[in-house]
């Protein structure tokens, strides 16, 4: 068997899956195998029924589609609709969050409440609504009605782009990448992808950033404030990962998805007395909700919930035998659940009317009865615990201890207490040279690279350079898996500057911020990072990057895009499916340095791609006059070598 | 390993509330709520209640409120392992203690448990006002708030003397095993008071809350802040009042949890033992707490870990010294020596070196002093300077390096001409006879560097050769760093920087004016060029010259830029909207008036002239120079009118987009023989020949229409040129 992961668990777990019989992602996969050339290559063109056409990469077939169109055009358009189909799901999971929000103020929700209420007096005098009247629901009202605007707005430029430092939005107004609404620019884009439309190749480019940017800066942002405001804030919080949280004589409950609106209903019901009483009747301990995916960072970082596993571990749960229901909602949610689920006794239950599985068992989700459906799924996951086989359970030891739930609000008070909130430290650890830079790694498992390899390499390689990691999404869920997130053990991977600072603040030094739409924290704490000054004015000058080293999914593509085009240059693999177009692929990973100040970085190699975000840093490091490093990286140097050069090192040199 | 410090800290603010709300509440029981509570003579209340809650404490059920306060900010101590983040709540347990420490003095006041003799206990307001005025504008360095006593009578008095010597405040509070410092120094005979800068504040920790108080009011008093805004009156502590503790013996609980709130005041800890350290710089300015348990080097690790700068008031030498002096001569008939010129090689050379390299102060001379030579005889010299600081940059040596020029010549009978390796330096009999020796030449550097320069040196030592072999020795590194200088000077272009300075000084007196300085333009009044201005902005921030991005850029040829534009209608209070680098005909820079050299279009020859500030006669554009000036200056754009450095005249850049170079038709005599060199290496860069002697001066003309009939005898380049305008 070839190489499927680094993570123990879902060996441990592959294997029962084999023994079991129950085939996963990773054998069909392989059965994908050899992928098609043409596709990999993004040549391949099915944008009509003249089609598919495809162009040959070796130059010596047909160089056109039928209609016409470039090799570049194919290959524009091909990443052009991948990121309009991402910018979509972000944006309308962001929409969803709105329109709850909407409804809760309008008291036609069941259960739901307005939790963060110093957060919605922020953002709505950022939007300029009138808060003298301090009513909360009046103002969660204009507010998520303010925000729902956004999406169909026609004219004039999204609400929450105006964030964006001035030289941000000044290059977007230039370069015509200025969204004006958030939906209007995703159909817009699909519209151009449209047979006998653009054929221009970085005019189709430039719009899948429009609508990116429309995504990263307004879909994906609301859907942040608005879930901070609904569920409250996050803040520093203690919990678990791995399939090991899964109890060996409790209720396992798996949510897995994206949307907080169901997952945080499950975990106040599952908790209340009642659900715990039945569970007892049924022979069963306790509840146990654990998140897969997404679905888990948002229930971790608010609820404390363990996270069972990140976005290939989702089939492996279920093949523990111990899963009684797995509930889902939106987003990267396998079909294949349904060909694992009924190998043994869990409950595959789907909630979103946008996400129905043949054979599942289907609850639509509706938030005027949000209590009452959340009850019926808890209960109908207690009462199939009875008939779990304790012969075919077994659950991985693994679990390992982590911190998360930081965000660019709650950085301030962890960087200077309640008197004096600030951003200096961290921007002073960058200038005095603790501090290379920082890099948001972030993104999907993709069975085509060993399953965590990538994340993980990567992630140490920085933080032996003295990098301070940001992570989301389902690599959040493989480093937190790894006590990367633990503030204590994690410190063993740090070069010293970073040891220095991690130890000075008592945080981890990778820093959990959330689920995928919440790489909008990022982009948040880079406009603090100017803010605070000194080391750079706009956000392509701040020694930062972005990695998605496992990705997998679209919404990869419309956060690498506007990522990029937020100045921050990323690391993206496997690469965009654009090496058949030498332009396209230029455009991205060069030109876009011109127009943005940031472009793609396309490395396989975990180690070489952080050796390249290394140089990136140091250039930016560089461009601005920062100080060399204090310390050199940690190289296998022993302990105690290293103690000593450190003891040598002068204060402030 | 800090989390052991803010296990540490959060246990000692909670041991300091507890003590704090079991004293409050018995005084309560004893008397009521309504019973009055102050420090003596302050308008300020309890003053960290004032600053830091916005609470006016005058009773003790004011009191409870603040406890209350206190009490809710206290967080749980950190767990064992998987902790989570612990710099905010140790921050906030310091604000904690501060509360809880000024409320347990407070109470002691009410009691009737007043200072004992000699223990200063509160800090009235009025010594604020006089002392704490120096305090926050500098004349005062900074205090040292010192807890517990030190391992040896000794070394007591050896730190205070250190601290006094420089000025630094003392405060003296807390006791180890029984003995106070104050009783150590007392022992010694040490004279203590606030005459002498050492105030025992009394023999317990709370008493430190006295140091910390005081040093707050000076937030509101002197910073102008209000109460409750505890931001400002807490960075104002860390921007403006150098203070620091330094902690002598173990460092318990409690004196950890005011070290909590020091640190939130931006103030430093420095302790004897073995402690763990916080070095990552952010809340204070550098490390926030730092072990040096060596005694020797115990004051200058917290001068340096603060940032004090100390102040030389006066420059220690046995002449008198002033700008006054800057221009006098020193003539062969007074001459006791001399150094370069004729006689003897001379150089001086300033170099960066690390903070641990440079011992402050020191002074060498290695060779034989002045003294040792005859009158009117000469000596070779080498002059190294040596400078530390956090800030320094090597860009930075040859501004400083410049500056000895002038530093040197402030000594009455001391003339110091040229700079480099054509230093010609004379000292007076008179001089002489006062007692100026060669070391008092680095006197003269150490002090005065460090005042003018003080957010970039922290450090100078001076080494003063005069023996021919070292002075030898040091010009040839000497060379090689001019060397490298020049060519990271001559090395810049306008295009290689994204970055010009702008020069505002002069809009006191010219208010819509402003400079552009680029790589290939220094100031018109030839005193900044781009790396000064550079190092200006280094040296303070928010100061004349602040970088200029220059953005998109417009006009590759007339240099203009979009941002420059911008920053040029925003800083000319909307005056000036657009401005051209290199011309003088279009949209030119505006001129204050300290301009070198004015340029000045002269329609009849389709040329230029060139007059500079020293010349009094007339020229061919029919003005002297001071008409020409009242024309020029101002801060107006005057096309055809242009003041300039006199550098600018052989650059690449001079006037380019108007034909350059070749435009000159007339200069006086004595400007061109000051340019000779340069002026004609450019010249013979464009291929003009014979141009130096092509220009006219005043000893061929000094009118229009004399100018003419010799512009076309020499067949001057400007006559053939397109049209000006």
């Amino acid at each position: 068997m070839k190489e499927r992961s680094v993570d123990k668990a879902t060996l441990q777990m592959l294997e029962k899956a084999k023994c079991d019989n129950v085939c996963t992602a990773f054998e069909r996969s392989d059965m994908q195998d050899p992928r098609c050339g043409f596709g990999e290559l993004g040549v391949c063109c099915q944008q009509c029924y003249m089609g598919p056409c495809r162009v040959d990469p070796f130059g010596k077939g047909a160089q056109y589609g039928a209609c016409g169109i470039s090799v570049d055009g194919i290959v524009a358009r091909n990443i052009a609709r991948a990121c309009a189909v991402g910018a979509s799901a972000h944006s309308d999971h962001g929409r969803d969050i709105a329109h709850n929000l909407y409804m809760t103020a309008l008291g036609k929700t069941q259960g739901y409440s307005i939790v963060d209420e110093r957060k919605l007096f922020v953002i709505a005098e950022e939007f300029g609504i009138d808060t003298s009247s301090g009513d909360t629901k009046k103002l969660a009202a204009e507010v998520a009605h303010k925000c729902l605007e956004q999406f169909g707005q026609q004219e004039g430029e999204v609400l929450t782009t105006q964030r964006a430092p001035e030289k941000q939005k000044e290059r977007w107004r230039k370069l015509k990448v200025m969204p004006r609404g958030i939906d209007r620019e995703i159909v817009e884009m699909l519209h151009m992808v449209h047979v006998g439309m653009d054929a221009d190749y970085k005019n189709t480019l430039l719009h899948a950033i429009k609508a990116a940017v429309g995504d990263g800066w307004g879909g994906s942002m609301i859907a942040t404030d608005l879930t901070d405001i609904q569920f409250g804030s996050p803040n520093p919080v203690r919990s678990k990962a791995n399939l090991g949280v899964l109890g060996e004589n409790t209720v396992n409950i798996v949510v897995h998805g994206h949307e907080p609106t169901l997952s945080e209903m499950i975990v106040k019901v599952a908790r209340s007395p009642e659900m715990k009483a039945l569970a007892k009747q049924k022979g069963a301990e306790d509840v146990t909700v654990a998140g897969i995916c997404c679905t888990a960072n948002e229930i971790l970082m608010r609820q404390g919930a363990p996270l069972a596993g990140n976005y290939l571990q989702q089939e492996l749960a279920i093949v523990t035998g111990a899963v009684e229901a797995m509930i889902v909602d939106v987003q990267c949610i396998m079909p294949g659940l349904n060909q694992v689920a009924p190998c043994y006794h869990t409950k595959l239950i789907t909630t979103s009317k946008k996400v129905r599985i043949p054979g599942a068992i289907h609850y639509q989700f509706e938030e005027e009865r949000a209590v009452d459906i959340a009850k019926k799924i808890v209960t109908e996951a207690i009462e199939n615990y009875p008939k779990r086989d304790r012969k075919r359970v077994q659950i991985p030891a693994e679990s390992s201890e982590l911190v998360a739930g930081f965000t660019t609000e709650n950085v301030f008070y962890h960087l200077g207490g309640k008197f004096r909130p600030s951003y200096k430290p961290l921007n002073e650890g960058i200038i005095q040279g603790r501090l290379r830079g920082v890099v948001g790694v972030v993104g999907c498992n993709n069975t085509k690279t060993v399953h965590d390899y990538n994340h993980l390499t990567f992630t140490k390689e920085l933080l032996k350079h003295d990098v301070l990691i940001v992570t989301t999404g389902c690599s959040a869920g493989c480093l937190c898996k790894h006590g990367l997130l633990d503030s204590e053990d994690a410190l063993q991977y740090c070069g010293y500057g970073l040891r220095e600072i991690c130890e000075a603040v008592g945080i981890p030094p990778v820093l959990h911020v959330g689920s995928c739409v919440d790489n909008s924290r990022i982009l948040t704490a880079c406009i603090e990072m100017v803010k605070e000054g000194g080391i750079g004015t706009d956000i392509s000058q701040l020694p930062v990057a972005g990695s998605a080293p496992e990705a997998m999914s679209h919404k990869a593509t419309s956060i690498g895009l506007y990522v990029v085009a937020s100045g921050i240059t990323t690391h993206f693999n496997p690469p965009f499916q654009v090496h058949g177009s030498k332009k396209v692929l230029d455009y991205l990973s060069n030109e876009m340095e011109k127009d943005f100040g940031a472009n793609f970085i396309f490395e396989g190699d975990p180690k070489k791609a952080a050796q390249k975000i290394i140089a990136h840093l140091d250039k930016k490091r560089e461009a601005l006059k920062l100080k060399p490093m204090m310390y050199p990286p940690l190289n296998g140097e022993t302990e105690k070598a290293a103690a000593k050069k450190q003891a040598a090192a002068v204060a402030g040199n | 390993m800090s989390k052991i410090v803010a296990s540490a800290a959060i246990r000692g603010a909670h041991s300091w509330v507890e003590e704090a709300e079991a004293a409050l509440k018995q005084t309560i029981e004893e008397k009521s709520e309504s019973q009055k509570l102050e420090f003596p003579e302050t308008a300020f209340f309890l003053p960290m209640a004032y600053a830091l809650l916005g609470m006016e404490v005058k009773d003790l059920g004011g009191a409870k409120k603040a406890m209350a306060r206190a009490r809710e900010l206290l967080p749980p101590v950190p767990s064992e392992n998987v902790w989570l983040p612990y710099l905010g709540p140790t921050l906030d347990a310091g604000i904690s203690t501060l509360l809880a420490t000024e409320m347990i003095t407070a109470l002691r006041y009410l009691r009737g448990e007043l200072p004992a003799a000699g223990d200063q206990g509160f800090i009235s307001d009025t010594i604020l006002r006089s002392l704490g005025i120096q305090l926050v504008d500098g004349r005062m360095p900074g205090f040292a708030a010192i807890l517990g006593s030190a391992p040896t009578n000794e070394i007591a008095v050896k730190v205070v003397r250190e601290l006094q010597q420089r000025n630094i405040l003392i405060f003296l509070c807390d006791h180890n095993n029984g003995t106070t410092m104050r009783q150590q120094l007392e022992q010694e005979k040490v004279e203590l008071g606030w005459d002498t800068y050492i105030v025992p504040l009394g023999p317990d920790l709370a008493s430190g809350i006295y140091a910390l108080n005081w040093a707050m009011r000076g937030a509101l008093t002197f910073g102008g802040h209000k109460r409750g805004e505890f931001v400002k009156c807490l960075e104002y502590q860390r921007d403006r009042v150098f203070a620091f503790g330094l902690v002598f013996g173990e460092v318990t609980d409690r004196r950890y949890a005011v070290g909590a709130g020091a640190i939130n005041m931006g103030f430093c800890v420095i302790a004897d033992t073995n402690i763990p350290e916080i070095r990552p710089s952010g809340v204070t300015l550098f490390e926030a707490l730092v072990r040096e348990r060596d005694y020797e080097k115990i004051v200058p690790t917290c001068i340096q870990t603060r940032g004090v700068k100390v102040k030389i008031e006066k420059v220690p030498i046995p002449v008198s010294y002033a700008a006054a002096f800057e221009g006098e001569r020193v003539r062969k008939e007074q001459l006791a020596v001399e150094f370069g010129g004729k006689g003897s090689l001379a150089c001086e050379l300033l170099k960066m070196k690390p903070l641990s390299e440079v011992e402050d102060g020191k002074i060498t001379v290695i060779g034989p002093d002045l003294d040792t030579v005859p009158d009117g005889k000469s000596l070779p010299l080498a002059i190294m300077v040596e400078v530390a600081g956090r800030k320094m940059q090597t860009d930075f040596e040859p501004i400083l390096e410049r500056q000895i020029h002038h530093l040197i010549n402030g000594a009455m009978g001391v003339m110091h001409v040229g700079q480099r390796d054509i230093v010609w330096i004379r000292v007076s009999k008179d001089a002489k006879a006062k007692g100026f020796r060669m070391r008092h030449f680095g006197d003269i550097l150490h002090a005065k560097l460090l005042q003018n320069f003080p957010a970039i040196a922290d450090k100078v030592q001076v080494t003063i050769y005069t023996k021919k072999e070292d002075a030898e020795r040091i010009l040839a590194e000497a060379r090689k760093s001019y060397a490298e200088r020049d060519a990271r000077v001559a090395g810049m272009t306008d295009e290689s920087v994204d970055t010009f300075y702008s020069c505002t000084l002069c809009q006191s007196f010219a208010p819509t004016h402003v400079c552009i300085i680029s790589p290939e333009r220094l100031g018109l009044c030839g005193a900044y060029n781009w790396l000064d201005g550079k190092a200006a902005f280094e040296i303070n921030p928010t100061g004349p010259n602040q970088p200029v991005e220059k953005g998109e850029t417009i006009d590759t040829v007339k240099g203009q830029w979009e941002n420059v534009n911008k920053f040029v209608y925003a800083k000319s209070g909307k005056k000036v909207e657009r401005f051209n680098a290199y011309s003088m005909m279009e949209d030119p820079m505006t001129s204050c008036g300290c301009f070198e050299c004015i340029v000045a279009i002269v329609p009849e020859a389709n040329g230029i002239m060139i007059v500079n500030r020293e010349y009094p006669g007339m020229t061919p554009s029919g003005m002297p120079f001071s008409t020409l000036a009242s024309t020029t200056g101002g801060g107006l754009q005057t096309p055809g009118f242009l003041g300039v450095g006199k550098l600018y005249i052989t650059s690449k850049k001079f006037i380019s987009a108007d034909g350059g170079l070749a435009r000159i038709v007339w200069m006086p005599k004595q400007l061109k023989e000051t340019i000779r060199e340069r002026l004609e290496t450019r010249a013979k860069e464009l291929g003009l020949d014979d141009f130096y002697n092509k220009i006219a001066d005043e000893t061929v003309c000094d009118n229009a229409a004399d100018l003419l009939p010799f512009l076309e005898k020499v067949g001057h380049p400007a006559l053939t040129m397109p049209p000006m305008f």
